[in-house]
C-alpha cells in the first residue's frame, strides 16, 4: 500500500468509528453510555485529522504537524467536556434518584431539588 | 501485502471491534473498561500514523484520565441504583433501524470525503519545518502548539478553567467551598498505598522528563502534565494526600496561573513586539519555556481537579 493508501484506510476506519458512536448516542437512554458514544465519535473524528496529517507528510516530516497540534488540543478539550458532562450526570442522579433520561421527568427532578435544598 | 499492511488492517479491525463492544455491551461497567482498552488501541493507531505526540496524549488523557473519570462515575451511579450493574436498556426496537440508517449515512459521507481527499495533499509541513530555527525548538508539533498557533493553546487553557468552574458550580450549597470527592479510605499498609509510595516519585520524574524532552522529541506540556496529574490522583486515591478545598487561594492561583502567564506574554508581545503573542526571536526559547512551565503546573492541577469532581465535603 502506498503512503496515501494506508492513510486512507485509517480515515475509513475513523469514519466507521464515528458511525458506531452516532448509533450509540441515539439508541442508549443512559447518559453515561451517551458520553462513551460521544467519546468514540471524538476519537473517530481525530483519526480523520490523523489521515489528513499523514497525507501531508513533507519537508522531511513524517506528518503535517498542524493537524496533530489541533488534535492534541481537541483531546484535552474533549476531556474537559467529558468531565463536566459526568459531573452534571452525577448531579442529576443525586437530585432525581436516577441519571436515566427515560425515568427522570423534569417535574420530579425539580421537586427533588427543592426537597434537597430544604434539608 | 506486507507485514506492516497486515498490522494496519488487523489493528483497524480490532479498534472497530472494541468500539462496537463499548457501544453494544449490556453492562455499563464493561463498556467503560472496554473504552479504556479502546483508547490504548487508538493510541497505537496514532503511532502507526507517525504522530507520536498525539499517541502519548491519547493514551494519557483520552484513555487514562477519561477512563478513571468514567469508571468513578459508573461506580457512583451503580451505588445510587442500589448495587446491581444497570443493564443497558435501549430505545424502542422500532427506532433502532432509523438510528442505524443515520449512523450508516454519516459513515458513508465521511468515508466518501476521505477517499476523495485531494492528491497531492495540501500541507503546512514545509512552513512548520522552516520556522523551527526561529523558535529554538526541534519538535514541530510543540512549536505549533506553543508558537505558531499559540492562540489556540491559550484559549484551550481558558476552556479548562471554564469547565472546572462549571463542575464546581454543581456543588450543593453547604459544601461549595469544600473539598472535591469523597474522603478516600485505603488501608495504609495495603497494596494501593504501597504502589502510591513507590510509583509516585518515579512517575513525577517521568512526567517532568516527558515535558522537558517535548522541546525536541515527542512529548510536551500536556503529556507531562497528565502524568503528574495521574500521580497526584494516585496519591489521593491511596489516602496519602487529600484534595485541597477549592476555596484555597493557592489552589486558585495555580489554576489561573497558566492562562495568566500566557496572557501576560501575549500582551507584552503586543506592547513590545509586532503582535499579540509575538515572541522576539532572540528570547523565543526562554519565553516558550516560561510559558510551558506555567502551563504544565496549571494543566496538571486542572486535570486532577476535573477528575476529582464536584466539592462534596466541607473544607
Amino acid at each position: 500500500m502506498s503512503l496515501s493508501g494506508g492513510a486512507t484506510l485509517f480515515g475509513v476506519a475513523g469514519a466507521v468509528l464515528v458511525g458506531l458512536g452516532v448509533y450509540g448516542l441515539i439508541v442508549s437512554p443512559q447518559p453515561l453510555r451517551k458520553l462513551l458514544a460521544l467519546n468514540v465519535i471524538g476519537t473517530g473524528a481525530f483519526l480523520l485529522f490523523g489521515t489528513v496529517a499523514r497525507r501531508g507528510a513533507d519537508a522531511g516530516l513524517p506528518a503535517d504537524p498542524v493537524p496533530q497540534a489541533l488534535v492534541i488540543t481537541g483531546i484535552v478539550v474533549a476531556f474537559a467536556a467529558t468531565a463536566l458532562a459526568a459531573a452534571i450526570m452525577l448531579r442529576l442522579a443525586r437530585v432525581a434518584g436516577s441519571a436515566d433520561l427515560d425515568d427522570a421527568p423534569a417535574g420530579e427532578a425539580a421537586e427533588a431539588d427543592v426537597a434537597e435544598r430544604r434539608e | 501485502m506486507s507485514a506492516a499492511d497486515l498490522l494496519d488492517l488487523g489493528l483497524a479491525g480490532l479498534v472497530i471491534a472494541v468500539a462496537a463492544f463499548t457501544i453494544f455491551s449490556r453492562s455499563t461497567y464493561a463498556a467503560v473498561v472496554a473504552f479504556v482498552a479502546y483508547g490504548l488501541l487508538v493510541s497505537l493507531r496514532w503511532v502507526l500514523l507517525r504522530a507520536v505526540d498525539v499517541a502519548l496524549t491519547e493514551a494519557a488523557i483520552g484513555s487514562g484520565l477519561t477512563g478513571v473519570l468514567l469508571l468513578g462515575a459508573a461506580a457512583k451511579l451503580r451505588e445510587r441504583a442500589g448495587g446491581g450493574d444497570e443493564a443497558a436498556h435501549l430505545c424502542p426496537p422500532a427506532m433502532r433501524p432509523f438510528a442505524a440508517v443515520v449512523a450508516g449515512l454519516v459513515t458513508l459521507g465521511l468515508a466518501a470525503a476521505v477517499v476523495g481527499l485531494p492528491d497531492p495533499a495540501p500541507t503546512l509541513a514545509p512552513l512548520a519545518a522552516a520556522g523551527l530555527p526561529d523558535t529554538g525548538l526541534g519538535n514541530p508539533v510543540t512549536a505549533t502548539l506553543i508558537a505558531y498557533r499559540a492562540t489556540d493553546t491559550l484559549l484551550e487553557k481558558v476552556v479548562l478553567v471554564l469547565a472546572l468552574l462549571g463542575l464546581w458550580s454543581l456543588a450543593a450549597e453547604d459544601v461549595w467551598r469544600g473539598r472535591p470527592g469523597l474522603k478516600q479510605r485505603a488501608d495504609p499498609d495495603g497494596v494501593l498505598a504501597y504502589l502510591a509510595r513507590r510509583l509516585v516519585p518515579v512517575g513525577v520524574l517521568i512526567g517532568l522528563y516527558v515535558f522537558w524532552v517535548g522541546a525536541d522529541h515527542p512529548g510536551g506540556a500536556f503529556q507531562g502534565a497528565t502524568i503528574v496529574a495521574a500521580m497526584w490522583l494516585l496519591a489521593m486515591m491511596a489516602g496519602l494526600a487529600d484534595t485541597p478545598p477549592v476555596s484555597e487561594r493557592g489552589v486558585r492561583l495555580v489554576l489561573a496561573g497558566g492562562a495568566g502567564v500566557f496572557f501576560a506574554v501575549g500582551l507584552a508581545g503586543l506592547a513590545l513586539g509586532d503582535a499579540f503573542l509575538a515572541y522576539p526571536a532572540a528570547h523565543a526559547k526562554a519565553i516558550i519555556i516560561a510559558i510551558e512551565v506555567a502551563m504544565t503546573v496549571t494543566v496538571a492541577a486542572t486535570l486532577a481537579f476535573l477528575v476529582a469532581g464536584t466539592p462534596e465535603r466541607p473544607a
